[in-house]
């Protein structure tokens, strides 16, 4: 992988870092507002039907998809050696799996 | 006081000596007293005993340090004291490394300084409170001890990281207004062996001895780069 790719995957993470900064603060504050009625699937269907949350979910899972192979890119390296081609291709296809399965669950809830 | 000291190269143990105590006494001492009066095939290495040359720099109860400037009261815990060749290092004979990984990587991190003028040129002025001089100013009192390279655990981790080091002199580069390989620099400490490898542990900030931050200088590389890449320069 270039010099040039590492440095963009790096701006990546940061940039998908602070993406999640906010997504996760909203993500809390939600739950902490959402449960003071009880918790019922009917009440939280009900809450996330809605296309602003739809898209604000699709956001935070394209977040994690961009944040987590890049990190766990260096958890592969520095814990088990484990570099190159075939790392990265695993990452790639873990980065889809994420995504897919993001995505399944922000359809079903939001859509 | 008890006194273990490391014995061998990769393979090796402590052994322990019994080393009388003094006011003012610095673990530089305390291995002189062993190779000088206990053992005199200890192998360890000195040169000014001031701290000006940074050859000293050894494990100390854990922790790398310059031996000359460690006071014995100040790190042995319960009288105990442990010395062990610097971390991250391959070692040569007891407490004697092998430097040559260590500022190979200088080099590889182009930190040959490579000026724009030629010898007919005046003196180049950089004003001292100039913000570039500035930065280079933190940096630059850097004396190649390897405290910091042992003290980091991304090197431990990732081998091919030139460390902490290596990049603080990279960036007191970068930073030079008289200097002209930046973007070959750059290039140079970019990526999973460069700046980008760091975790911004600290770990090196902490325990330089000249009280120089290589982490802040890693984070400004870090910024310099991507703002390359994002001007597509690089």
């Amino acid at each position: 992988m270039s010099f040039r790719t590492q440095a963009a995957l790096w701006i990546a993470q940061r940039a998908s870092a602070a993406v999640l900064a906010v997504c996760v603060v909203v993500h809390l504050v939600t739950i902490i507002y959402a449960v003071r009625g009880g918790l019922t699937a009917a009440e939280i269907l009900e809450r996330t039907r809605g296309t602003g949350w739809f898209a604000f979910y699709s956001v935070f899972v394209l977040a994690v998809t961009v944040h987590v192979p890049i990190g766990l890119r260096s958890i592969c390296l520095e814990w088990l050696r484990w570099r190159g081609r075939s790392c990265d291709l695993a990452l790639l296809l873990f980065a889809a799996f994420l995504a897919w399965a993001g995505m399944r669950a922000v359809v079903g809830v939001f859509a | 006081m008890k006194v273990s000291v490391w014995r061998g190269a990769r393979e090796g143990s402590f052994q322990e000596f019994d080393v009388p105590r003094h006011p003012s006494q610095t673990v530089l001492d305390i291995v002189t007293y062993i190779q000088r009066t206990l053992d005199p095939t200890l192998a360890y290495r000195f040169a000014c005993r001031v701290g000006m040359c940074g050859s000293c720099a050894m494990m100390v109860n854990g922790v790398p340090r310059w031996t000359c400037r460690t006071h014995v009261d100040k790190v042995a815990a319960g009288e105990r004291l442990e010395v062990a060749p610097l971390r991250n290092l391959p070692v040569i004979r007891d407490l004697v490394t092998d430097m040559r990984e260590f500022f190979d990587k200088w080099a590889r991190a182009k930190g040959e300084f490579r000026g724009r003028q030629t010898r007919q040129d005046d003196f180049a002025k950089v004003p001292p409170q100039s913000e570039e001089r500035v930065l280079v100013d933190k940096g630059i009192e850097c004396i190649g001890c390897a405290v910091c390279y042992a003290a980091c655990d991304v090197v431990k981790w990732n081998p091919d990281y030139v460390g902490p080091a290596a990049l603080n002199r990279a960036w007191t580069l970068v930073k030079d207004v008289r200097d002209r390989g930046n973007l070959d620099r750059l290039r140079a400490v970019s990526g999973d062996a460069g700046c980008h490898a760091c975790h911004s542990h600290v770990s090196c900030t902490e325990r330089c001895p000249k009280h120089l931050s290589p982490t802040a200088a890693i984070a400004g590389l870090k910024r310099e780069v991507a703002k390359a890449v994002l001007l597509g320069e690089l």
